[in-house]
């Protein structure tokens, strides 16, 4: 066992862990903070996608232990003051979710695009998806969706 | 996923003394093979050794007509540097189009190569520009580094430190991706400069080789044209349900040749 500790959504947290302790593991068992989906597992499907020190990462092949000392934000963390974040409310607006389970991932992916491109062309978003598998096939809106933030977090 | 002892050393000498000191230890950069592989039980080590606290291991600089890269610096850094982009733009592009965004954001150079998986990218670069591979022992050309299918030169204790890739007058690379997981089925990286003309094959055979015949007729006349006439022997290479063999030669020619188109 060993101690890791960092900050989640602005919050310092510590915790006693195992070495093989995932970090998607130490968000939803340890934490309770279950919006970081596990899909796949296997760093394919991008429902885990947090940000670890603002870059967005696979939660699921990284261990807990690799994000000592780092800032992690998840998707519980994008709201301010019960205000949906501007792509949290794209999504909504543009019917950018079905099931939903792949949601969290999306969401926190097209954050980590706009930091980097705040103005994607529809290619650009759809090859930056690439790690992130909606089953529903939900594609469409989901880029649209994404567009539409970038376009009102324009202002 | 076994557990093991979890270890962050903050030097290369710890590092070194931890995994000497380990029943069965392995180091870990961007993990984002191992992990998988972990989970898969494919590995189970005692011992796993974070190489993220030593300092000096990540980040890009140019010196002697060589861009050096630290072995931890992610896919992603590589893909956006200025200097990469200006000076060796072949070597940016291979970066930007390994895995996916997250796994280009943790992905390492140094993890890429240390691993040698036969149909990853960055062996077709250092192999193809003919870099030169950093160690905290000593150099090793990227000649003698690539062994065999997951096998490096690197020796027990051994450490990828950097890896310095002289500049290229010329330089392309043009893979044909697996729909799926978007590594090579074959990617070909060619190459003309202070190291020859070169031009190296990842995903087709066991383990990233150099074409002593695609490099033959480049030699003379660096174009496209110039392979028409060559045949890339199916000998040796992968069979399986991706592509077969035949196959798989038939595309050396044809990723070489668009390969030397996007030299411009």
């Amino acid at each position: 066992m060993l101690t890791v500790s960092m900050s989640v959504n602005g919050r310092k947290v510590s915790r006693k862990v195992e070495g093989r302790t995932l970090l998607v593991e130490f968000l939803r068992e340890h934490l309770g903070l279950t919006g970081t989906h596990v899909g796949c597992d296997t760093s394919q499907c991008g429902a885990c996608v947090v940000h670890v020190d603002g870059a967005s990462a696979k939660a699921c092949t990284l261990l807990a232990a690799q994000a000592e000392g780092t800032e992690v934000t998840t998707i519980e963390g994008l709201a301010k003051n019960g205000e949906l974040h501007p792509m949290q409310a794209a999504f909504k607006e543009h019917h950018g979710l079905q099931c939903g389970f792949c949601t969290p991932g999306m969401v926190m992916s097209a954050v980590d695009l706009l930091k980097r491109n705040p103005d994607p062309s529809e290619t650009e978003v759809r090859e930056w998806l690439e790690g992130n598998l909606c089953r529903c096939t939900g594609y469409h809106n989901i880029v649209k969706a994404i567009r539409a933030a970038a376009r009102a977090m324009a202002g | 996923m076994y557990d093991f002892a979890y270890h962050r050393p903050a030097s290369l000498e710890e590092a070194e003394r931890l995994l000497s000191g380990a029943s069965d230890g392995t180091l870990i950069a961007g993990g984002m093979t191992l992990i998988p592989a972990l989970k898969q039980r494919l590995a189970s080590p005692s011992d796993v050794i974070d190489l993220s606290g030593v300092a000096g291991l990540s980040g890009i600089s140019e010196a002697g007509g060589a861009i050096v890269v630290g072995a931890l610096t992610p896919h992603a850094a590589v893909a956006s540097d200025a200097v990469v982009t200006a000076r060796v733009p072949a070597l940016a592009a291979l970066a930007a189009e390994i895995g996916d965004p997250q796994v280009r954001n943790r992905g390492t150079l140094g993890g890429s190569i240390a691993n040698n998986d036969p149909v990853a990218d960055y062996p077709a670069a250092v192999l193809g520009l003919g870099a030169t591979v950093r160690t905290n022992r000593r150099e090793i050309a990227a000649d003698d580094f690539f062994t065999g299918m997951f096998e490096t030169a690197l020796e027990d204790g051994e450490i990828v430190t950097a890896v310095s890739f002289p500049v290229p007058d010329k330089a392309g690379y043009t893979k044909f991706s697996n729909p799926a997981s978007r590594y090579a089925v074959v990617g070909v990286l060619v190459s003309r400069g202070p190291a020859g003309t070169r031009v190296a094959v990842t995903g087709a055979g066991p383990c990233v080789f150099r074409s002593a015949e695609l490099e033959q007729a480049l030699a003379g006349d660096f174009t496209a044209a110039a392979l028409d006439a060559v045949t890339v022997a199916a000998e040796g290479l992968n069979s399986d349900i991706h592509a077969s063999a035949d196959y798989r030669a038939h595309l050396v020619g044809v990723m070489a040749k668009r390969a030397v188109a996007a030299c411009g």
